[in-house]
């Protein structure tokens, strides 16, 4: 019955399976330091938020699928600037150039400048492209509204403004096609001779030109509208899968661990209590262990959660609730056992107290079980948790994977066919409860030595 | 004479979890139940009022039309008892004892598809049929379980039981449900193989019913099949291994008894015991996950409804199938006790 820690841990690392598991948990770990340090929480909490997803394609399948099909579909790009300025006698020039080698097999769907300028006077924006030929096709001119001192104006211009295409009317002769009724992307980013997509490296050039002051863009942005993007895709309401995936990780661990390290303090201090205290302690509270071991834990959750309220504190707070019974059961029979042993007997009658027998004697004996059962415990707090995100009874200010999972089903991504959406998070749910598994069962053959035999 | 005394125990314990989950269940919806019966009432008399035109005639002025409803509608309050806090010991001690008569009241929104709003019964128009998937789902996960994980036992580290187990493993970490959502994109949509929804298409009057059912009931089937059997299957090779080491064994073997027949009749008949208490401890766990399954199948069970009940907040629909559920689960575990107790003599003796 007695372990040693570091006796545990030699065996424990012999066990292939379960340093499989340590291994999972810490690229877990790792991911979830990823998404602490590379997105801001105040950015995570714009997720319900349509507003900041503007940018972003919809529904885009994750941009590496392009790997494996000949037709490349275009990839959604947001492209930085790279960012120069001139001064040309009195007039300050303010270049930002948009560099990208368009390899794909399809036009893009439509691009969008957006920026935000600081200025004051009125100057004048221009944008530009230079084709793979070496074309240059004038797009826009515009005018900034006047401004008395610095001000912040932010706007964006989109392919769809017919100014573009007037623009571009001037150049209609190099083109062996009618050019009539098509959209801006279709010709700029079109062959000469018929109307396909010609590949190359295209160059934006935005002109900021200003006569008395130096103009400043603070935000300046050209996103090219594709069918891909992202590592993972994004969903119906134009968010980027790879942020909530991410975040979900730290939110999973997170619930998982703190509901199966409550469940497990709660369920071990109430079972050996109830086991070393014996006679009528030992029957109320074992019979009060019943009848919450008997109550069927999913409705009362649901229930739970839409009475009294689903922010993931509640969660966590109800999963405990539900969890901590069977380890006071098991706690209980191991206690009753180990208060018989000579040497519990002997601190007895040297006079020691209760608590003190129990937290230096007891308890330390049961600390193998309870980090076993910690780790079987997790997988399904983890699940459950997701069961009742998916149902939409989750904390929405917090997405786990359940919640993406709900999105989903709400705009029935599998009738849409939008894998992408569906597959990520329940793999990733797996995962995780695989992890906990695998080293519970590793800790499963260290402490109860009879499974090892079979 | 033990065993009785047993029994009267766990089902004494079996009433009180009942009882107290259904207390638990009336705490917690009881404020919002409070106002919803109170509208109800006075709904009722406003509608009773404008009916009666002769009443109706009597009044002179709004006011009075609208004082004499208030009066009516106090009184009603109080002949109902609802003037008291829901918390009240007469109120909770009343909707108590209704609910134990299976009455239930009426549903605020949901119907059964034959249109009645009796919460009774809806809950025995779906009832049967959640029985039906998961009662079909459980024989055969436990047939197949039984089968693999005996094998399993009878050649352990086998390239067999390895599989086993690790699927096993792999299938319990994943949520039922994803699977079933997965399930439904695979064979619903990429290949149309199974309809997506699980809801029959035809009226419940038609010869084609029972076809057109289990036809629906396919997927959920094959999804909660497949998630349940590796589970069992390890279960089962667990027990067996552990009865297979036992002297009684070697002596049979020792015998020149068939290996299969050992395992199959000796040693399978002493691993019963835990073996049956899994099985219906099982089947009334499965009848808490299937509001998940269901929801996800939208097959037209218990577990859809309680689902639809929650989403509209429909109180009365979500404390009798909160009892319902209770009350199944509790007979499941009443049942594992008593055939635990039957295979096990031990337990009788003590």
């Amino acid at each position: 019955m007695s372990f040693s820690a570091r006796a545990v841990w030699k065996e424990f690392s012999h066990s292939k399976i379960g340093m499989t598991g340590v291994a999972i948990l810490l690229i877990l770990f790792a991911m979830s330091i990823v998404a602490f340090v590379t997105i801001p929480l105040d950015i995570f909490k714009t997720w319900n938020d349509p507003a900041s997803w503007l940018l972003y394609p919809k529904s885009a399948q994750p941009a590496w699928v392009n790997y494996f099909q000949s037709e490349k579909i275009p990839e959604h790009l947001i492209l930085s600037p790279v960012r120069s300025s001139q001064q040309l006698g009195s007039v300050n020039v303010l270049t930002d150039s948009f560099a990208v080698n368009y390899q794909y097999d399809g036009f893009p769907s439509d691009f969008i400048y957006q920026y935000a300028a600081k200025y004051s006077g009125s100057p004048l924006l221009q944008i530009s492209v230079t084709r793979p030929d070496g074309i240059d096709l004038h797009l826009v001119s515009k005018s900034l509204p006047f401004a008395g001192n610095d001000s912040v104006y932010s706007s964006m211009i989109f392919s769809t403004q017919n100014v573009i295409l007037k623009n571009i009317a001037d150049k209609r002769s190099n083109y062996a096609f009618s050019l009539d009724g098509m959209s801006s992307e279709k010709i700029i980013f079109s062959k000469l001779d018929e109307n396909k997509i010609l590949k190359g490296l295209y160059v934006f050039h935005v002109h900021l030109y200003d006569v008395s002051t130096k103009p400043v863009l603070e935000k300046s942005r050209l996103i090219l509208g594709g069918q891909v993007y992202g590592v993972m895709g994004t969903d119906e309401l134009r968010r980027d899968l790879s942020i909530g995936l991410l975040w979900g990780t730290p939110l999973a661990l997170f619930i998982g661990i703190t509901v199966s390290i409550g469940s497990v303090v709660i369920g071990l201090i109430y079972g050996v209590y109830a086991g070393y205290k014996g006679r009528a302690t030992d029957e109320v509270l074992m019979r009060f262990n019943d009848i919450i071991y008997a109550m069927p834990a999913l409705p009362l959750l649901i229930i739970l959660a839409v009475t009294i309220g689903n922010s993931i504190f509640l969660m966590v707070g109800f999963l405990v609730i539900f969890g901590w019974v069977g380890i006071a059961k098991v706690s209980r029979s191991m206690a009753m056992q180990i208060k018989t042993l000579q040497y519990v007997e002997a601190a007895q009658l040297m006079g020691q107290k209760n608590y003190k027998i129990l937290f230096k004697h007891i308890l330390p004996q049961l600390l193998p079980y309870a980090f076993a059962s910690i780790a079987i415990s997790v997988p399904g707090a983890i699940t459950t948790e997701a069961g009742l995100s998916f149902l939409g009874l989750g904390d929405p200010t917090f997405p786990t994977w359940g919640q993406i999972l709900h999105d989903a089903s709400s705009y029935s991504a599998a009738a849409r066919g939008m894998w992408w959406w569906i597959m990520p998070p329940g793999i990733m749910i797996a995962v995780t409860g695989l992890a906990f598994v695998f080293m519970g069962h590793a800790m499963d053959g260290i402490v109860n030595p009879k499974l090892r035999q079979r | 004479m033990g065993f009785k005394k047993f029994l009267v125990k766990r089902a004494i314990t079996m009433f009180g979890v009942l009882m107290a989950t259904l207390l638990l269940t009336i705490i917690l919806v009881g404020s919002n139940m409070d106002s919803i019966s109170k509208q109800s009432a006075a709904l009722d008399i406003r509608q009773q009022v404008t009916n009666n035109k002769s009443l109706l005639s009597s009044f002179k002025t709004t006011e009075q039309l609208d004082s004499y409803i208030d009066n009516q509608v106090k009184m009603r309050i109080t002949a109902l008892g609802l003037d008291q806090p829901w918390y009240s010991p007469q109120r909770i001690g009343l909707s108590m004892y209704k609910i134990l008569t299976l009455d239930f009241g009426h549903a605020k929104f949901l119907t059964s598809d034959s249109g009645s709003s009796d919460v009774r019964d809806i809950i025995l128009e779906k009832l049967p049929r959640t029985i039906l998937l998961f009662t079909t789902a459980t024989a055969i996960v436990s047939v197949l379980g039984i089968f693999l994980g005996a094998v399993s036992a009878s050649k352990v580290n086998s390239k067999i039981d390895k599989i086993t187990s690790g699927f096993a493993i792999i299938s319990s970490s994943f949520p039922v449900w994803w699977i079933g959502v997965l399930m439904i994109f695979v064979f619903a949509f990429l290949y149309p193989v199974f309809p997506a929804r699980a809801t029959p298409d035809v009226p419940a009057s038609d010869p084609g019913y029972l076809g057109s059912l289990l036809y629906h009931m396919a997927l959920p089937l094959i999804t909660l099949v497949m998630i349940g059997f590796g589970s069992w299957a390890y279960l089962v090779r667990n027990f067996l291994v552990g009865v297979l080491q036992e002297d009684f064994i070697t002596a049979k073997r020792a015998e020149g008894i068939d290996e299969k027949h050992i395992l199959f009749s000796h040693a399978l008949k002493n691993a019963a015991p835990p073996i049956v208490t899994i099985l219906a401890l099982s089947l009334s766990g499965s009848l808490g996950g299937a509001i998940i399954t269901e929801a996800v199948f939208d097959w037209p069970g218990m577990g859809r409804l309680y689902f639809e009940a929650i989403s509209v907040l429909d109180l009365p629909v979500i404390i009798g199938a909160t009892y319902v559920l209770t009350a199944f689960f509790l007979v499941s575990v009443f049942v594992a006790d008593v055939l635990y107790g039957y295979f096990d003599p031990r337990v009788r003796r003590q």
